[in-house]
This record gives C-alpha cells, sequence and structure tokens, in this order.
C-alpha cells in the first residue's frame, strides 16, 4: 500500500540534536520521544503531524549522534517516510533496522512544497506530488536492505537467520 | 587494498572486497553507553537469545548522564548496569569510569586491526590506533552483542595528506577543524578516512585521538592511522593480546586524494552552528564569551590538560566567566593531579569536574542559558547541543580555550604566554 500525507519540508544538515535534543536521551520509550520530536528546530511539528505525513529534506539529514531515539522519534511521531537529497549514514542504518523507509530522491525534494500532499510507493521507489501532480523515480533499495526492511527491521530479519541456521 | 578495506576483509572471511560490497563483518569488542545501551537491551531481549556471543567483547560505560543527573537518568543506568552483571561484561562503575573513548584505549581493549562497532558516533575514535572502528545504533549493537556479527557496507577510502611541519599552537584539533571545513559536514559521507603526511607522523597519541574523533564531523565512517613507533609505544603495557598491523597496499584505489600544507594552517576556530563552520584564529575577531569548557571524548586526555595548563599557570580565569574543566577519565585526572595540572585549575579559578561527558551534550555539569556563548573543545556545536537553542559553541582547541578562559573572549595563546 502505498504511503501518504502532508510533507514537512527541512534544509540541509538537520542533526540528530535537531531531531531529538539530548536532554530528553534520559528517556527510551517511542511515545515519550515523539512528543518532543523535531522540537528545537520545528516546535509546531509535534502538534501538526497526522499520521502517514511524510518529511522532505536536503542533503546530510540526521548527521550527528548514532541516538537511534532520532529515527525512533520520528517513527512514533506518525511519519511514514523520510524523503532527503542523502542521509547521513549512522540515521541511515537506525532507520532501515527499526522498519523507517527513507527515501533519496533530489528531484522529490526539489519539486515538492511545505504542505504538498505527497504519495510514496516504495517498493517502485516512486514518489508523487499529488498537489503537483509530478511524479518522481528514487534511487532503489539495495536487495540486502530491502530484505531487512521486507523482515520488518533487523531483529525480525536477525531472528529469521538466526531460526534457520538451527 | 587500503588499510580499511584489509580489516573489514580478514573480518568477514575474504581475500578481497571492495567498495560498495556488503559483508557480515565479525566484531572484535561492541561498545554501548547509557543512554544507547537501554534501547539496545530492549531490542537484545527481543531476539529471545540466551546469551550474549562472549562477555569479554561487551563493554557498557556510563559516562553521558553519570554520576546520574536525574531519577530518569538513574533508572536507565540501573538497567544497563544489571544487564552488565547479568551477563558478566565489561563494566566500568562511577569510581573507575571515563568517557569511553577516553578510557577504551587507555585500558588496553581497542587494538590495531580490531573492529569495534559501538552505539555511539564517536566510536571512531579508535581508528587513532590503526582499529576499523565506527558508531551505529542501538539495534545494530543488540544484534552484534548476540551474534558478534554485523552488516557492514564497505566505504569508500578518502586520502588525507597533510604536508610540512605545524606552528607552535596548532594541534590535531586544528587539523582536523581545517579538513572539515574544506570538505564539509558531509564530505566524507559513506567514507573511511586516511591521515598521513608529516604533520601526521609528528603528532602524539592524544592528537590522533582528536583527529579520528572527529571523522563523524566530516560524515566519515572511520578515519583511521597507520601505526608506527608511537603506537606502539603507546600499547606496550596496555595488552599482553597479539595484533596485527595492517597497511593500505601502495596501488590501493582511493577515492580521492586531498593535501594540506600544514604549516600554513592556523589554529581554528568553529563558529555555530557546524562543526565545518571554521575560522583561522587570526579573522575571528572580537567575541565575548560566558563559558569555556575544557574536555570531552575530543580534548579530555593528558596532553589536552597539559595545554590547558600551561596557559592557566600564574593567571586567573576571566572573573565574568565559568572555566570548566573535565578530565577524560579517572587516570587523566590521576596524571593531572600528580603533575599538579589540578592545583593550578583550582589556583586559576576553574571548576574541575570527575569524568563525565556532561555538558558536551548538554546534559549536565555546564548548560548554557539563553544569549551565552561558550568556547568548547569538545566536538560539537549545532543549535542548542549545550543546553538553551539560543546559546552559541564556538569549537576550538584546549590552548585557544584556555586563553579565552584567561582574557574573556576568544583569544590566540600568543596574547598570553
Ligand atoms: S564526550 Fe561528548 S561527544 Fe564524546 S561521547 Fe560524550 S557526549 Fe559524545
Amino acid at each position: 500500500m502505498p504511503l501518504q500525507g502532508k510533507a514537512f519540508k527541512y534544509g540541509a544538515n538537520v542533526d540528530t540534536d535537531a531531531i531529538i535534543p539530548a536532554r530528553y536521551l534520559n528517556l527510551h520509550l517511542p511515545e515519550d520521544l515523539a512528543k518532543h520530536c523535531m522540537e528545537d528546530l520545528d516546535a509546531g511539528f509535534i502538534n501538526q503531524v497526522k499520521p502517514g505525513d511524510i518529511i522532505v529534506a536536503d542533503t546530510n539529514f540526521g548527521c550527528g549522534s548514532s541516538r537511534e531515539h532520532a529515527p525512533v522519534a520520528i517513527q512514533a511521531s506518525g511519519i511514514s517516510c523520510v524523503i532527503a537529497k542523502s542521509f547521513a549514514r549512522i540515521f541511515f542504518r537506525n532507520a532501515i533496522n527499526i522498519g523507517l523507509p527513507l527515501l533519496e530522491c533530489e528531484d522529490a525534494v526539489d519539486n515538492i512544497n511545505p504542505g504538498d500532499m505527497v504519495e510514496v510507493d516504495l517498493a517502485a521507489g516512486r514518489v508523487t506530488n499529488l498537489s503537483g501532480p509530478k511524479t518522481f523515480t528514487s534511487k532503489p533499495y539495495p536487495d540486502f536492505m530491502l530484505q531487512i526492511v521486507k523482515a520488518g527491521g533487523l531483529v525480525e530479519h536477525t531472528k529469521k537467520k538466526l531460526s534457520g541456521a538451527k | 587494498m587500503t588499510l580499511a578495506e584489509k580489516i573489514l576483509a580478514t573480518h568477514s572471511g575474504k581475500a578481497s572486497v571492495s567498495p560498495g560490497d556488503f559483508l557480515s563483518v565479525k566484531t572484535d569488542l561492541v561498545l554501548s553507553n547509557d543512554i544507547t545501551a537501554p534501547m539496545a537491551i530492549k531490542e537484545f531481549d527481543r531476539l529471545g537469545v540466551p546469551g550474549v556471543f562472549d562477555p569479554k567483547k561487551i563493554v557498557m560505560v556510563p559516562d553521558h548522564f553519570c554520576p546520574n543527573k536525574d531519577i530518569q537518568s538513574a533508572e536507565q543506568a540501573k538497567m544497563m548496569r544489571e544487564f552488565a552483571r547479568k551477563h558478566g561484561l565489561v563494566y566500568f562503575e562511577v569510581g573507575e569510569m571515563g568517557i569511553e573513548h577516553v578510557i577504551l584505549p587507555e585500558k588496553g581493549l581497542v587494538l590495531p586491526g580490531e573492529v569495534v562497532v559501538g552505539a555511539d558516533s564517536h566510536t571512531c575514535t579508535y581508528g587513532a590506533l590503526g582499529a576499523f572502528a565506527t558508531g551505529m545504533g542501538s539495534t545494530d549493537i543488540a544484534i552484534a552483542m548476540a551474534t558478534g556479527e554485523i552488516w557492514m557496507k564497505v566505504p569508500s577510502t578518502i586520502k588525507f595528506i597533510f604536508h610540512g611541519k605545524p606552528g607552535q599552537w596548532v594541534g590535531g584539533k586544528d587539523l582536523i577543524l581545517y579538513l572539515i571545513g574544506d570538505i564539509g559536514v558531509d564530505g566524507a559521507l559513506y567514507s573511511a578516512m586516511e591521515f598521513h603526511g608529516e604533520a601526521i607522523s609528528a603528532l602524539g597519541m592524544d592528537g590522533r585521538f582528536t583527529m579520528s574523533n572527529m571523522a563523524i564531523e566530516a560524515g566519515g565512517k572511520a578515519g583511521l592511522f597507520h601505526v608506527d613507533a608511537k603506537t606502539r609505544s603507546y600499547l606496550k603495557g596496555r595488552t599482553t593480546r597479539k595484533y596485527t598491523e595492517y597497511r593500505s597496499d601502495p596501488d590501493a584505489a582511493y577515492a580521492r586524494v586531498i593535501e594540506y600544507d600544514a604549516s600554513k594552517i592556523e589554529p581554528q576556530v568553529a563558529f555555530p552552528h557546524l562543526p565545518s563552520n571554521t575560522r583561522p584564529l587570526s579573522q575571528v575577531g572580537d567575541i565575548a564569551i560566558d563559558q569555556v569548557v575544557i574536555g570531552s571524548c575530543t580534548n579530555g586526555r593528558i596532553d589536552d590538560l597539559r595545554l590547558a595548563a600551561g596557559i592557566l599557570k600564574g593567571r586567573k580565569v576571566d572573573r565574568h566567566l565559568r572555566c570548566i574543566i573535565l578530565p577524560g577519565s579517572q587516570q587523566v585526572y590521576l596524571d593531572a593531579l600528580k603533575e599538579g595540572l589540578i592545583e593550578i585549575f583550582i589556583r586559576a579559578g576553574a571548576a574541575v569536574s570527575t569524568p563525565t561527558c556532561g555538558p558536551c551534550l548538554g546534559g549536565h555539569m555546564g548548560i548554557l542559558a539563553a544569549g551565552e556563548k561558550c568556547v568548547s573543545t569538545t566536538n560539537r556545536n549545532f543549535v542548542g547541543r549545550m543546553g538553551h537553542i539560543k546559546s552559541e559553541i564556538y569549537l576550538a582547541n584546549p590552548a585557544v580555550a584556555a586563553t579565552s578562559a584567561v582574557l574573556g573572549r576568544i583569544a590566540n595563546p600568543q596574547e598570553v604566554v
């Protein structure tokens, strides 16, 4: 099923302190973290976000610390997918590992405005701006990562592997 | 193959690997801390495995919000402590702890040629020892704790050559800030960084740790040095384990080769709010400050404290600011005590804290109020990193930080020495 929601748009180098400030890292439950998601960058975010909504950002999204709290907070806030020109490496693997879909797509970022309705078809790697309308194709997932996302995250994927090995 | 490629190949049972290959890599050490371990433990429990792959290869360090700053951090530290005890992991209690990236090398837990993964982005610090060390998230660490293996994509390698001899007040911090200012915070995204050249050979181990530490601030996956006489003498007495020294092949393929003349590099200051926002010290202008922090996994080692003490000896911290010094570990603290540095700091009017990450991530022990400016020897100056979102962090080396504490504004050590 395609993901669909309103776009929240941000610039380059959105760091993990902006996604979830360190002062909340004494919390680890997703619902507690979600309450502070994007707080220092966009105080209105958490009151406006609806399930299914999509974050659209420029380059190097998620740079900074290794805190998995960042993709967890985004996921728990209801965001269904993040589209960016590029992602910081650790954020990228953390998101894949917990099953939060990410797409790298320069064209889509350049052609989506804040508040546009956006539809994402992960399997096809297709982004459609319903307010546009315009369709963009993203880089496909490497096979290896597709397996992890399909399994529902790295824990489930490893569980399967471990039980297969026995 | 490059150094990084060789280490990854041997740890995945392959004769050779190339950038872009996906590997299952065997890990020699798996690290987490009081803010990342709780989430890793939850994921570990979901896996339903009977135990960890090898308790001697799993380290947990309470350092971010420890000694516990509030009830919630106490609960998280407790969760980690109980897991560590139950599984017999390597664990350092408050009293023998320090910042993870300072104590792991210090205690001989990381050796050249090894693969270290840590649920902390500055795990890349151990590249200074010629290890492939990289930061990951909590789920990755849960898998590594259970299986001793982790998926990795082989990064391409960028070679950085620093020619020439750096000036008196230029250290590892300045070389790496200069580099990040040049290539940007995503200039080495998905890449391994390899450091070479005359200025690099001349750096002591503490300066090398500083450089590897900040590889992540350029987006790097690892920041690697080759083993030399300094590495070997650092390791002497810290370990009895055997290790292998790998070297990049003369014909190794690099994604890029970037060269700098270190003799032309001034001390660097990274302005708010990105580590890449650097300026040479001579072009900083007159910036009054409210706080100076000297410490962290970047610059909390003994060489750093010696530099700061060299400036603060017989001088006074400006009455209008707070200067907070955090030795990176109990060992660094003890060494500083024996050398008389702690007395110098206290007589100068600085506060000396027990080892902790503390203010580096806006945890405790020196949070900034709205509008305040801080010169810090740490590694990140993002919005809100040390406190209020309207506060500002200027990153610098320990000598510049100490001088700024004396003069009340960002200043050059030449002005006082
Ligand atoms: S000192 Fe700062 S950068 Fe280093 S591990 Fe602690 S919080 Fe992270």
